[in-house]
């Protein structure tokens, strides 16, 4: 550990500001990079989940549909 | 000769199971479920690396002699410009792949890489910027690295726009291709401009043959960060290239079993 306190942490000799402000420009985009596929990825599974019920529920109907006419 | 013919056999082997690896590359299935338990262990590696890292160069490496606490931006800048050149090839190879063999996978892959090599890309200007203030003086200056690599920024996001400009995918697939192919002759001036051009950018630190201009205290969290930062760009690149198949694949028996599954 080089710094003393949390408060030189911060200040970095007056570097502060530019090596803070350097980390959390990249922080931000990098988990944006990570999330955003995580959950396009979601949702499309979500979506084919419902439309796989919404098929089965059609068939089923379909289904039932016959029996009732015989 | 007994030693000799067991070597031989293994790198026969090798080069068998190799080449297997590769072809089951190209199949969409494999692929998803081989991605799929890579992802599971990537993230977690990934981000304890990343932490680590971070904290080892901004909190227990000393400062610089000459640039005092501003020269802990190299730990995020180097890994990112290193990947961001790196991730052009993946791009550019794959570009390749696609054009001469037309396998769908390649194309997958060359579109998953432009944006996670933009982004990688902006990191490394928009730090360079702020690391320029308190170094040169100045946020912004057309030096030969910096403005190679601002043309870098607009081959990644060229590949991106290009795709969406067609509506026939598969001509657009080739257009990207050739985008990239032809964007690779921006690599090498990239990492030749600090010499051909030396101007304010500095010249490299880390030499693969020869002693690094840098102390080991400074060094071995740089070169983890670097670690970090490529397992940052294949779990990237593995997440768009999925996200991408479970739409493109969506009518396929494979992949709605997958899902009837969960």
């Amino acid at each position: 550990m080089y710094f003393e306190s949390l408060a030189s942490v911060w200040y970095m000799d007056g570097h502060g500001f530019y090596v803070w402000l350097a980390y959390a420009l990249t922080a931000l985009p990098l988990v944006f990079m990570v999330w955003l596929p995580i959950k396009r990825m979601q949702q499309h599974w979500r979506w084919l989940q419902a439309e796989q019920r919404r098929a089965a529920a059609a068939t089923a109907n379909q289904a039932s549909v016959m029996g009732s006419d015989v | 000769m007994a030693p000799v013919g067991a070597l031989l056999r293994a790198v026969r082997r090798y080069n068998t199971s190799m080449w297997t690896f590769i072809h089951k590359l190209g199949s969409p299935p494999w692929f998803f479920g081989f991605s799929g338990s890579l992802v599971r262990w990537l993230l977690p590696i990934t981000v304890t690396l990343l932490l680590v890292g971070a904290i080892w160069g901004l909190l227990v490496a000393p400062p610089d002699f000459r640039q005092g606490n501003s020269y802990r931006i190299i730990y995020i800048h180097v890994p990112a410009a290193v990947v961001a050149l790196a991730g052009y090839y993946v791009m550019a190879f794959a570009g390749a792949v696609s054009l001469i063999w037309r396998i769908r996978m390649a194309d997958v892959t060359m579109r998953a890489a432009a944006p996670v090599g933009a982004i990688l890309t902006a990191i490394a200007l928009v730090t360079g910027a702020i690391w320029g203030k308190p170094t040169w003086g100045t946020w912004w200056v057309w030096d030969a690295r910096i403005t190679s690599m601002l043309i870098l920024l607009f081959l990644y996001l060229g590949v991106v726009a290009l795709f969406e400009a067609y509506e026939n995918k598969t001509a657009a697939a080739r257009a990207c291709a050739v985008l990239s192919l032809v964007g690779t002759v921006n690599i090498p001036i990239i990492y030749k401009s600090v010499d051909w051009w030396y101007s304010l950018h500095q010249p490299a630190s880390i030499k693969f043959t020869g002693e690094s201009a840098i102390d080991a205290s400074m060094l071995y969290p740089l070169l983890l960060m670097i670690v970090a930062f490529y397992c940052l760009f294949v779990l990237a690149l593995l997440l768009n290239m999925r996200a991408e198949l479970v739409w493109t694949h969506r009518e396929s028996g494979w992949l709605k079993q997958l899902v009837g599954d969960t």
